[in-house]
């Protein structure tokens, strides 16, 4: 089972650009502890969150040919808290892609404010490590995309908007 | 783009700095990447693309660190040391390192030492003046 931090994917621009919603709620149960009587949403979980939606981005690049995986976290600064309630938009663009790796570069921001800024480098496993076994859980997204595949559609069909006029008005 | 050696050094300088959260007196000409520096693999690909977009310029992996072709070949090295044919493929593909103290103990362990600082330069300045 995979933790899924990213809904929705409202902008998509293949090999250059994406945009992606997540919802927190007071249901995901480690804000219960985290803090008690002050919920906020971890700060790890929010690099989770834009690893997914950058490697996906890279990923698709590549029509998802090669195994992507984070390799570094070149940059996470925060700025504000998050709390349930909260919708995320994650803004991710990719800053440069080669045969084994590829750097993004992200924003979190919540209501037009910026939340937090966080830059990643990704691994191409193929390209580097062909023929070595890695667990499932390393990649961001594995041969069985099954609960990645609601994301994914909105991705491959077109549904998520692209192109030039997909500036949020 | 015509700069000056030393204007790519103060910028190799901010790559490595940047790269790998070391200090800026730590970025000695001769310091190595890898002993000195503590960068490993991924550092390399993160300092390859920092440098292509600071200095405008394409570097493909194996021209700036191609030491993995080098050790995995069974002409170049043999009891853990280069053959001198693996010495030639060196001196060819690594014109920016200085190999002189790496030729009294070919060591495949030590190539990691080739990749100092002054390498990096070398490599960009060569660029750029091919450019």
């Amino acid at each position: 089972m995979r933790w899924i931090w990213i809904d929705k994917f409202i902008e998509f621009q293949s090999g250059r650009h994406a945009v992606a919603l997540k919802n927190v709620t007071l249901a995901e149960e480690h804000l219960h502890d985290h803090f008690p009587g002050f919920p906020v949403m971890p700060e790890c979980l929010m690099i989770e969150a834009m690893a997914q939606t950058s490697g996906i981005l890279v990923g698709e690049a590549k029509n998802f040919q090669e195994k992507v995986i984070l390799a570094k976290i070149k940059k996470a600064v925060f700025f504000d808290y998050v709390k349930p309630g909260d919708t995320l938009k994650l803004d991710t663009k990719i800053e440069s892609i080669a045969p084994e790796a590829a750097s993004t570069s992200g924003k979190i921001t919540c209501a037009d404010k910026l939340i937090a800024e966080i830059d990643l480098i990704f691994s191409h496993i193929d390209q580097n490590l062909a023929g070595k076994e890695f667990p499932e859980e390393n990649f961001v997204f594995t041969a069985d995309t099954s609960v990645f595949e609601s994301l994914l559609r909105d991705v491959v069909s077109g549904n998520a908007r692209t192109g030039a006029d997909s500036e949020q008005k | 783009m015509a700069m000056n050696r030393d204007e790519i050094i103060q910028q190799v300088q901010e790559v490595l700095v940047d790269a790998l959260g070391v200090d800026d007196d730590e970025v000695t000409a001769e310091a190595t990447l890898m002993g000195d520096l503590g960068a490993e693999s991924i550092d390399f690909l993160d300092i390859v693309f920092r440098l292509e977009k600071m200095f405008g310029i394409k570097i493909p992996r194996e021209e700036l660190f191609p030491a993995e072709n080098l050790m995995n070949n069974s002409d170049f090295v043999q009891n853990g040391k280069l053959t001198e044919k693996g010495l030639a493929e060196l001196r060819e593909k690594m014109p920016h390192t200085d190999i002189t103290g790496f030729l009294d103990d070919p060591d495949i362990n030590k190539l990691g030492d080739l990749f100092t600082v002054n390498a990096i330069v070398n490599y960009v300045e060569g660029k750029l003046n091919a450019a």
